[in-house]
């Protein structure tokens, strides 16, 4: 990195507090019959790792394409890292993020280092092809054929070319979709590096233990617009429980007299299984044992889980993430 | 060890290993090559050139390909003796002796080469082409009344030529069979009647005396060897550039490039560049391979016909963008190809001349794309003509070239 980098970098730091990275205002966009976006304001502080939630067919890629400036949206405001698009510097701005697009096919024939090579040279500015190749450890791979790569190391490649141009903003677009867990992992990694050194990042995902580990906010989308904004935790902690109870039984149960047993919040009913928001999971637990006795039901399943950000989806939708 | 030591000596092996790192990357010239940043156009191109290259059914078709057609179409229309007219004798009409002896007399001919058949056998030979024209005996005794009367007839014909010579003492009668719209049946009329009269004694009252020449440029493969080149060059080029870019559309390449700040125009030139790289590899190919095995010769300079050369691609390859820039679909680009490229195959005199196409159309013909390399081509590679003289195809091929990558640029879809 020069030293001028390091300045330029420095200054994005420290006017972090008052500046946005990302700010969208009643964002929307029509395909023919359909709103992918219906009115949807965000705002991505720098400095911040934001996540945008939620099941397929939310509009978190159309949101993410449209702040990437590759879709011109039908109403609202964009700025992106304190610029809107289509006033004459877009090519400048486009030097200043790097975007990882969801599923992004890079030319199998050529090598890592080639395609990396070939990123670079769009930027005028940047890190060099050698340093992003040790970042995303794909050093090994350096000569091997993009086609030959597997899907972890595919998506690694996707994401050093975003970062060949040392970029103040970072753009994922569901990023460990279809890795296994150890891909996973490393790719979430190398975005804990990126942070580490002052970057911004906006992500997108359905898994909520991704954005629950990488995200210091997170909005979760459905049907085009925002339904929950805050920190993991605090989105969590909106259910007022810690503990879900998921039990199956024979004989149907009433929702209302379950939700009116002691420690229980909020009763979610699917496929046959009950989901009980608990907040003191003794109280719970003993009381629908009665219950279940009062009604002559037979237990099939039970289980407890500590409260997730899907749980938040389940309990402000009534479906699962990965439902659609 | 107190923290700042730690820090210090973490700091000096990380220097110490920036070191290492530097010394292996100056040995190393792929570390070397990758601190340098080439500009953006030099790395598309080359990553065209080796996405080309690293495709080996892609440089099949290139490169061997055409050479296949050149061989195929050369040894079609090789020039050999001049072929022998097929002509039939009928066997049912005439004895079998006496055909057979008419045939040796009109196999004398240098133009002919007869065959006895019986009646039906000539009748399909001549319906398929095989056989260029039917002899069938008529007077002297050889009746055509059909085979059931011609049977006893022609058992005392056979006593007859045993008796006599070739020459009938009644004047001998013949059918000829042919189409008069076939050109190859017109000449074997001639030279048949010609042998045959030759045959029964007519004496020739005038003498003449053969003088033949054939010369290298002006056979049929001399003509056809430029067309080969500028077909090649329309195929490869269009083919070429429409496959790669929907093939990168699909994969949302393009999409992911949008995204960059690289140049749009960069990044359609790079494949026009590309193209530049290979198309005079192509082009040496079958020039090449046409002088070896055919002796097909360039008679104008060969950096006159480069510079066509390097314009047509360039035409070619706008051209192949501009069909591209659009279609979502590996058969959508397909279709828009074969579109915009048959008409040219039929009508750009590859094959055969365009001026067999009537006069109305003349004007639209030499407008075409093909047309002016084509005509261009063979001024230089037949002619010997000056790049001057070309000056009108020249521009036409610019102007088609220029209107294309513009509108190309234009009508892109990134996504």
């Amino acid at each position: 990195m020069t030293s001028t980098n390091i300045i330029e970098k420095s200054r994005a730091i420290s006017t972090a507090a008052e500046r946005l990275a990302v700010r969208c205002k009643g964002l929307v966009k029509l395909y023919s019959d359909v709103i992918a976006v219906n009115g949807l304001d965000l705002e991505v502080r720098a400095g911040e790792c934001f996540g945008l939630l939620g099941p397929n067919g939310a509009g978190k890629t159309t949101t993410v394409e449209i702040l990437e400036g590759l879709t011109a949206p039908d109403g609202g405001a964009v700025e992106v890292l304190g610029q809107a698009w289509g006033r004459g510097d877009d090519h400048a701005l486009r030097e200043r993020f790097g975007v990882a697009l969801q599923e992004t096919q890079f030319s199998e024939k050529l090598t890592v280092e080639e395609t990396i090579r070939l990123f670079r040279s769009f930027y005028p500015r940047g890190r060099s092809v050698e340093e992003v190749i040790q970042t995303v450890e794909l050093a090994e791979k350096r000569r091997a054929r993009v086609g030959k790569l597997s899907g972890g190391q595919k998506q690694r490649l996707a994401v050093a070319c975003a970062l060949v141009s040392d970029p103040e903003l970072l753009f994922l677009d569901e990023p460990t979709t279809g890795l296994d867990p150890q891909a996973r992992l490393k790719l979430w990694e190398i975005v804990e590096e990126f942070r580490s050194r002052g970057g911004t990042v906006l992500l997108t995902t359905h898994y909520m233990e991704e954005a629950a580990r990488l995200c210091d906010r997170v909005a979760i989308m459905d049907h085009g617009r925002v339904i929950a904004l805050g920190t993991p935790l605090e989105l969590i902690a909106s259910l007022g429980a810690d503990k879900i109870v998921e039990f199956s039984a024979t004989g149907a149960l009433d929702n209302e007299s379950l939700a009116n047993l002691a420690g229980v919040r909020s009763v979610h009913k699917r496929d046959g299984e009950y989901l009980l928001t608990v907040s003191d999971i003794g109280a719970a637990l003993t009381a629908l044992v009665a219950e279940l006795k009062r009604e002559r039901a037979e237990l099939i399943t039970l289980t407890t889980h500590q409260a997730t950000l899907e749980d938040v989806f389940v309990s402000l939708t009534g479906r699962m993430l990965r439902d659609e | 060890m107190s923290e700042a030591q730690k820090d210090s000596i973490q700091n000096i092996n990380e220097s110490t290993s920036n070191v290492k790192q530097s010394a292996r990357g100056a040995s190393q010239s792929i570390a070397q090559r990758s601190s340098e940043r080439f500009h953006p156009l030099v790395e598309l191109t080359l990553a065209r050139v080796r996405d080309f290259l690293r495709e080996p059914e892609a440089v099949f078709w290139v490169f061997i390909f055409p050479v296949i057609l050149t061989v195929a179409l050369g040894i079609a229309f090789r020039n050999t003796a001049p072929e022998k007219n097929r002509v039939a004798i009928e066997s049912s009409s005439v004895n079998d002796v006496k055909a057979a002896e008419l045939a040796r007399s009109i196999s004398q001919s240098p133009d002919l080469q007869a065959v006895v058949m019986s009646s039906e056998e000539a009748a399909q030979a001549l319906r398929t082409g095989r056989v260029a024209l039917i002899v069938r005996g008529q007077g002297s005794g050889i009746g055509d009344q059909g085979d059931a009367s011609a049977a006893p007839h022609s058992t005392s014909a056979e006593v007859n030529a045993e008796l006599s010579s070739a020459a009938d003492s009644l004047p001998p009668a013949f059918d000829y069979r042919y189409d008069p719209t076939r050109p190859e049946s017109r000449t074997a009329r001639l030279a048949v009647d010609d042998a045959l009269q030759r045959a029964f004694g007519r004496k020739d009252v005038v003498s003449a005396r053969e003088v033949t020449q054939t010369e290298p440029g002006a056979r049929y493969i001399d003509w056809l060897i430029p067309g080969l080149v500028g077909l090649n060059l329309m195929g490869s080029g269009m083919w070429g550039l429409g496959f790669a870019v929907v093939y990168a559309r699909m994969r949302k390449l393009l999409k992911r490039f949008a995204a960059t700040p690289m140049r749009r125009s960069h990044y359609l030139f790079s494949f026009m560049l590309s193209r530049l790289i290979f198309l005079v590899l192509e082009v040496a190919a079958i020039i090449g391979f046409a002088w070896i095995a055919f002796s097909v010769a360039v008679h104008g300079s060969l950096i006159n016909l480069l510079i066509i050369a390097v314009v047509g691609g360039l035409m070619f390859s706008g051209i192949g963008l501009l069909v591209a820039s659009r279609p979502k679909t590996i058969e959508g680009v397909s279709g828009l190809m074969n579109l915009a490229m048959v008409p040219m195959w039929l009508l750009s005199g590859t094959f055969f001349s365009y001026t067999r196409f009537p006069e109305v159309l003349q004007p639209f013909i030499k407008a075409l794309p093909l047309t002016a390399l084509n005509d261009s081509l063979r001024a230089v590679m037949s002619d010997g003509a000056a790049l001057q003289s070309t000056w009108m195809h020249l521009s036409i091929m610019l102007a088609w070239g220029l209107v294309s990558f513009a509108l190309a640029l234009k009508l892109f879809r990134w996504q």
